[in-house]
């Protein structure tokens, strides 16, 4: 099994969703993250004052799935969340170990 | 005789007076940071309580009993609001006192006195926002009665009361009767001697930790526009209501409000637009309340079209004046001295180029440059102006300073780090996490009048449960 995880722009985690909704993907775990990259802050104006503000707000989505599938989901979401300008984010995937469903107690895939 | 219409408008101006002070908790407690906004909601609503009793007790008399001494302070003869219950105020502002005093377009006393207190409420009020985020709240709360007393009540005495109003035979203080210098609504007694003891504590107190240096945010604009939008319609009986009457001057008063402030919001915005190439919420926020301040102690005085101009003049200059505290290092956080005392100090000084009795021909003063005047009450206007901004400024580093060296002025450096409100008040703002419930670890203590710990009650009986 595969964890894929995303850090990407807010206003497209629809468009993510809905992709990964048609490639069968069963659920997924979202929180608002910030951070930079080569994007940086932005700067806001305050009475004249300026500040920088140094972290942009994003979305993590977390998506756990079959190895086999792991490959379609990635190009999912970049497909999905690629609007071509500086800042669009992430998406890494890393090995998972065990999965348990808190409710049946079933492991592995059957869990997913 | 009592004006019925007259006392209804008088009645009605008070209440929305009042409502200015919440008003403006909610424009300083939306520009302070989120650990901080009780604190500074708490700062202008403890003046309400506070100088409501003292008003009853001496406020009132200081400010509008029969002059005691050289037309800087009231006599006594109202304190407890003595000689206020079936009596009346009335006219008498210029002229010889008509026959028989009070004259047919009285007020009940008590209708002005409930009217006045207002402003004696909102004056303190405005100061904190110079020392927001680092005040102890007793300290506070002990520089408002001193400020007010030693303060406020004798130089709304020397503004505000006029010869023969409270009675037939009184005098009043000397910048309204002897200086003759016009102030409508309070442009000297209010924002100037506001702004200027704003500027006293900021240096008294000194720079929160982190400033300039720090993002210190606004963390709720939309309470600043809301707080904002309440000042300007509680401002409507501040500076209308200051008509003491339902008659032309106080429609021309409530005209001249709206249209400065209108005028003082775009000027502020195309500061803004031309220098950061933004117009802000805050901006206009701000704008229209520097408006207002700069067209309190001229609205009875000029015309629309000089009312426009005087709004113009106010949003542009104090727009640019809010940064004067970065290049001499003084923390006036939310710019008490850049919107109240420099707004004041423009209108009170500009009723001397745009004032003309053709708007208020009951006026003390004489017209001014813009209407052939000349210079006689530009130099009144900068006496009354200068005479308040140095009393108040002197008076308030004292009083400071006083406070600072004895019970302390200031929290704690790890209370202003870690929250205000949670160090002087045992509270926060804001629960929106959903850990917030879970956080806490449950009942520890409630005060029944003895000194009971419930706390140990409370797990016995968890445990019973258990």
């Amino acid at each position: 099994m595969k964890l894929v995880t995303a850090v990407i722009k807010p206003f497209v985690l629809e468009d993510v969703k809905n992709a990964l909704e048609k490639l069968g993907v069963l659920g997924l775990t979202v929180t608002e993250v910030s951070g930079f990259g080569r994007q940086k802050g932005h700067t806001e104006v305050y009475r004249g004052a300026e500040y920088a503000v140094d972290f942009v707000p994003k979305i993590r989505v977390e998506v756990a799935v079959e190895d086999a599938v792991a490959e379609r989901v990635v190009n999912a979401v970049v497909e999905a969340a690629r609007t071509g300008k500086i800042g669009d984010g992430k998406v890494w995937v890393t090995g998972l170990e065990t999965v348990v469903r808190v409710r049946t107690g079933e492991r592995g895939s059957d869990a997913l | 005789m009592i004006n019925t219409g007259d006392t209804a408008w008088v009645l009605a101006g008070a209440a929305l007076v009042m409502l200015m002070t919440p008003g403006l908790a909610f424009f300083y407690g939306g520009m302070v940071r989120s650990k901080s906004v009780l604190n500074m909601l708490m700062m202008n609503f403890i003046c309400l309580a506070i100088i409501g009793v003292l008003w009853t007790l001496y406020g009132y008399s200081w400010a509008f009993g029969n002059d005691a001494f050289g037309g800087l302070v009231g006599g006594d003869e109202f304190a407890g609001l003595g000689k206020t219950i079936g009596h009346m105020v009335g006219a008498a502002a210029s002229g010889p006192p008509p026959v028989p005093w009070p004259g047919p377009d009285a007020l009940p006393a008590l209708a002005f006195v409930m009217f006045q207190l207002m402003f004696a409420v909102i004056t303190p009020a405005l100061i904190s926002g110079a020392i927001a985020d680092r005040t102890k709240f007793l300290s506070w709360a002990l520089f408002v009665i001193l400020w007010a007393t030693i303060v406020y009540f004798p130089v709304a005495h020397w503004v505000f009361s006029f010869d023969g109003f409270t009675g037939v035979n009184s005098h009043g203080g000397w910048i309204a009767n002897t200086l003759k210098a016009e102030d409508f609504a309070g442009g000297t007694a209010v924002h100037i001697n506001a702004g200027s003891a704003g500027f006293a504590l900021a240096l008294v107190l000194g720079r929160r930790k982190g400033w300039p240096r720090d993002h210190i945010r606004p963390h709720n604009l939309p309470f600043v526009l809301l707080g904002a939008s309440l000042l300007w319609f509680g401002w409507y009986g501040f500076n209308a209501g200051s008509a003491l009457s339902a008659s032309d001057l106080a429609g021309v008063a409530f005209t001249n409000t709206t249209v400065a402030t209108c005028s003082a919001v775009l000027g502020w915005l195309l500061v803004e637009q031309l220098r950061d190439g933004k117009p802000t919420t805050l901006g206009a926020a701000s704008g229209a309340v520097a408006g207002l301040v700069a067209i309190t102690p001229a609205c009875g005085f000029v015309s629309p079209l000089g009312g426009i101009a005087i709004g113009l003049i106010a949003g542009a200059v104090c727009a640019l004046s809010v940064s004067v505290k970065y290049k001499f290092g003084f923390d006036d956080s939310l710019d008490v001295v850049g919107v109240h005392l420099v707004g004041g100090l423009i209108g009170t000084l500009l009723i001397g180029f745009f004032g003309t009795k053709n708007v208020n021909p009951a006026a003390l003063g004489d017209d001014g440059l813009f209407y052939g005047g000349g210079l006689t009450q530009l130099g009144r206007q900068a006496i009354a102006a200068f005479a308040v901004m140095g009393y108040s400024f002197l008076v308030a580093l004292v009083i400071g300073m006083v406070i600072k060296h004895t019970i302390g002025f200031r929290v704690d450096p790890e209370e202003e780090t870690s929250g205000i409100d949670e160090a002087e008040h045992a509270e926060s703002g804001y629960d929106f996490s959903a850990l917030g419930a879970m956080a806490t670890s449950g009942l520890a203590h409630y005060n029944l009048g003895g000194a009971d710990k419930v706390g140990a009650a409370t797990s016995s009986t968890g445990a019973k449960e258990d």
